[in-house]
């Protein structure tokens, strides 16, 4: 004889109707499964005589299926219910690890069914776009969203969970829930016509999606795999999809065209010999095409002073005056070099003077060339002939002369102002101390700055004339 | 310039950093005040069209740098337009792009303003702004700048759920010859530290739940790949030190792609997005299929080949391992064998205890038999001689097929 279940389709109504079923021992081919409504009587259970003396009295299966039949209930296949019923009636009929067995048709299809739910689930989560709306003075933030299974109950805490000082609802054809800081409320599905039609910080939004696209690498397969068509319409980004891809290619071809365009401008190693030789050297450093300054700079500009000199100072790079008569600190910063080193007590004469970059980097500033500071690729171009020339001189002590020279022969982390006045050990030098570029004191805001920066410089140099005399 | 403008800048500007990931984390909701949860898995908002999902809001806090790194579309020498958030423009945009559910959190990264320290201190700024301002229980991931000083990394850790230092090339020498100012011995021993740190938190946080939190999603970098001759071999080799070293939660491969304004030093050809795929492939079964870097590749073939999977080809290296008996084999076996994963893996052996596994049940777990028949026994099913004519026939895919077209395990990771 054919059972009639009527119940409620949600687990627990299910749960109610299988466990009688269950208690009753009908097997499952004889029972029709019959959802109602919420305002519908229950027909069948209550109305039938429980049998004289029931199989069992309690009904046990693993937790594991009371799980899985939690989600699968939130299915929209109608025959979900049976097979629910059939894996429960499976596992309490002899078959207690059947949940084990991944390859059992019923359990297959449950599984996969299993999957759709957190599938669905996990999408909700994802795709959920609110908009806000001001409603009787408080912001409210609404969404449209159109899940594949009955999913919203399910997956409500989620979201109270994560903006539960927000007042919320999300909207759904199946379903609707509500959040107003304190409790979820559920209502009947409402058609998208009840949603709102925008918000203010979408197309901030769109802007995001769009500029974080990299239209290098276009993989459409990946996108839809992940993000499914049926989705993109109450998606706002998605909008953009087919604009971004059918400029993809012309952005690509632009962008390498640009490149090529700007690879005349490039660095490539400079061609130091191996000589040991300083005349050698500063020959080949003549001719250095290493980076692009050697376009714009009058000449090279090497070292000069003693190379069998115990002390070296290095600067920046030439300037205006040293471009021109190619001798390092020859102009103005050169000239306040030579006063500070007399007042310090050190003779120039006996100093071996260089820059970390040999070549004279400016801009045009009317009829004047304006020394603007050198790349950190320019710097690490150039740095093979500050080697070299370390190599040859082999200093005791070696002076850096503000912050391009000290991170060229200190590394990124040092800075001018927190490490100057102190030796410590570098690549080339035990004994590598770090001072101000003299430029600096030019620029000095007034005298009485100028003074000051002076003084501390005046300072810092007798440090080093003291190690001299120590070393 | 108004925030519009700057997002594109900056988006444009984070975008070729592959990290996304919002999983890993601890649990937390926002039932008694602020805004944000997360479950400890972690959810893409929405995918681009280059495949990518978006789960996080990855921007710079400005795109200005000191450095020169030459693959960078930042470095100072690209003539890219620039811009610079305050960060209380990063706050809101991410507590409005919050609320609105498009993203799960915020992956802030910078470049190099004045010093390493400066630079440091505005992303921490942004965390704490977040953290402790706004209640932010949402997904951080920081960058972290290996030269910055200790007590902002720590504090970095302090706000962030993941933190990472991008090692960007795989060998010293690339590094001095593209990015100058960048240190291999250095970005390993702060990622030492950090890992000690993170280790610690750990602990401390299983003792006491009071305890401070540090980035419990772990650290994270990438690599870029393709930029300089190094062989796959290198690469993972590198990436199987930091896995075992400092315990990286992931490594992020990185097809290197053309950017604009790029120098010459560079390949300007499509990005290798099939070897990033092997790559990747790779990298999980180092982390879930127990193989050794050195499997992997040989030193005769230090590439990793692009028309098969890495498993596959170290099959095929290894004639002598197979056939595997699907009802003996012990778990490490089975995990060797080509077109099985660790999921399938486990169901199998599950199944196993209760009754002899069929061709019809790899079928229904979506084996894909024709890799897999070659290399297994079933109840019903004996593989041609192994190495024999047929066997080679039926284990040598066709050489094309996947060149342009990599397989949805790209995605998965499941070989």
């Amino acid at each position: 004889m054919l059972r009639q279940a009527t119940f409620l389709p949600t687990f627990a109504g299910w749960q109610k109707a299988a466990r009688a079923a269950l208690l009753a021992e009908t097997p499952p081919d004889s029972i029709l499964w019959q959802e109602i409504g919420e305002n519908q009587p229950l027909l069948d259970l209550a109305e039938e005589p429980e049998p004289a003396q029931p199989a069992r009295s309690t009904v046990k299966v693993p937790k594991k299926f009371v799980e899985v039949a939690t989600r699968v209930a939130c299915h929209a296949d109608p025959q979900r219910w049976a097979l629910l019923y059939r894996v429960l009636w499976r596992i309490t009929h002899g078959e207690h690890q059947l949940m084990e067995i991944a390859v059992d048709a019923d359990i297959h299809a449950l599984a996969q069914m299993d999957k759709a739910i957190r599938h669905d689930v996990h999408k909700m989560r994802a795709f959920v776009r609110f908009r806000t709306i001001e409603h009787e003075g408080e912001t409210w933030y609404v969404a449209w969203f159109e899940p594949a299974h009955h999913i919203v109950e399910l997956n409500a805490p989620f979201f109270a969970d994560r903006f539960a000082q927000m007042n919320w609802s999300i909207l759904t054809p199946d379903r609707c829930v509500h959040w107003d800081g304190k409790d979820l409320t559920f209502t009947e599905g409402v058609p998208k016509s009840e949603a709102p039609l925008e918000d203010a910080v979408e197309p901030l939004w769109q802007k995001y999606y769009a500029h974080i696209f990299n239209p290098a690498r276009v993989k459409v397969h990946a996108m839809t795999k992940e993000m499914p068509k049926r989705y993109w319409k109450n998606l706002p980004e998605a909008q953009l999809i087919p604009e971004l891809l059918r400029k993809a290619p012309t952005r690509v071809n632009s962008m390498m065209a640009k490149s090529r365009a700007s690879a005349a401008v490039d660095f490539h190693p400079a061609p130091v010999p191996e000589s040991d030789d300083w005349a050698v050297v500063k020959k080949a450093a003549c001719g250095c095409t290493a980076c692009p300054l050697y376009k714009t700079g009058t000449q090279t500009v090497f070292g000069e002073g003693s190379w069998k000199s115990e002390l070296v100072f290095i600067g920046e790079q030439p300037g205006d005056s040293e471009d021109l008569a190619g001798k390092p600190f020859v102009g103005p910063a050169g000239q306040l070099l030579d006063r500070a080193l007399a007042d310090a007590g050190i003779d120039r004469q006996l100093a071996y003077v260089t820059n970390a970059v040999k070549h004279f980097k400016w801009v045009p500033s009317g009829k004047r060339r304006l020394h603007k500071t050198p790349s950190p690729r320019e710097v690490a171009a150039c740095r093979p002939w500050l080697e070299a020339e370390m190599r040859i001189v082999k200093p005791k002590v070696v002076v850096c002369l503000g912050s391009t020279a000290a991170q060229a022969v200190l590394g990124p982390e040092v800075r001018v102002l927190r490490d100057r006045g102190t030796f410590r050990p570098s690549a080339f030098c035990e004994q590598t101390f770090v001072t101000v570029h003299p430029s600096s004191l030019l620029r000095a805001p007034d005298e009485a700055a100028r003074e000051e920066a002076y003084r501390l410089f005046i300072a810092d140099l007798k440090k080093v004339a003291h190690k001299m005399s120590a070393v | 310039m108004d925030v519009a403008a700057k997002l594109s800048i900056l988006a444009d500007a984070a975008k070729y950093d592959a990290s996304c990931a919002s999983s890993g984390t601890e649990k937390r909701n926002s039932r008694d005040k602020g805004i944000g949860s997360t479950t400890g898995a972690g959810i893409c908002h929405s995918y681009t069209p280059d495949g990518r999902c978006v789960s996080l809001l990855k921007i710079l806090l400005t795109n200005y740098c000191i450095y020169d790194c030459l693959y960078c579309i930042n470095r100072i020498s690209s003539d890219v337009p620039r811009a610079r958030f305050t960060p209380d423009e990063v706050v809101n945009l991410t507590l409005d792009f919050y609320k609105r559910n498009y993203i799960e959190g915020l992956f802030l990264s910078s470049g190099i303003i004045r010093n390493p320290d400066y630079t440091m201190e505005q992303v921490v700024k942004v965390a704490r702004t977040l953290r402790e301002t706004h209640q932010f229980r949402g997904y951080i991931h920081l960058k972290t700048i290996p030269e910055a000083a200790p007590a902002l990394i720590a504090e970095a850790g302090r706000w962030a759920d993941r933190i990472s230092i991008n090692v960007e090339l795989p060998t010293p020498e690339d590094l001095d010859k593209l990015a100058p100012e960048k240190n291999l011995g250095r970005i390993r021993t702060t990622m030492g530290v950090i890992g000690t740190r993170i280790q610690e938190a750990k602990a401390e946080r299983r003792e006491s739940r009071k305890a401070e939190p540090f980035a419990p999603a772990g650290q994270s970098t990438q690599m870029i790949v393709g930029a300089t001759p190094t062989p796959d071999r290198a690469i993972l080799e590198q990436a199987s030190s930091l896995y075992k070293e400092h315990r990286l939660r992931r490594v992020y491969y990185s097809a290197f792609s053309p950017i604009p304004s790029a120098s010459s030093a560079l390949p300007l050809v499509a990005p290798p997005l099939v070897r990033e795929h092997r790559l990747y492939q790779a990298d999980w079964l180092l982390r879930f299929y127990g193989f050794d870097v050195q499997e992997l590749t040989t030193a005769a073939e230090p590439d990793l080949p692009l028309g098969m999977d890495p498993k596959l080809a170290w099959a095929l290296r290894h004639p002598e391992k197979f056939p595997v008996d699907l009802h003996t084999a012990p778990r490490e076996t089975m995990l060797r064998v080509p077109g099985l994963g660790v999921r399938n893996v486990d169901r199998l052996i599950s199944v196993r205890r209760w009754h002899r596994v069929t061709l019809a049940d790899l079928t229904r777990l979506r084996v894909p038999l024709k890799k897999t028949l070659p290399f297994v026994v079933t109840a019903d099913h004996q593989p041609a001689t192994i190495g024999g004519a047929r066997w080679n026939a039926a284990v040598r895919p066709p050489r094309q097929m996947e060149l342009f077209a990599p397989e949805p395990s790209v995605f998965s990771g499941q070989l």
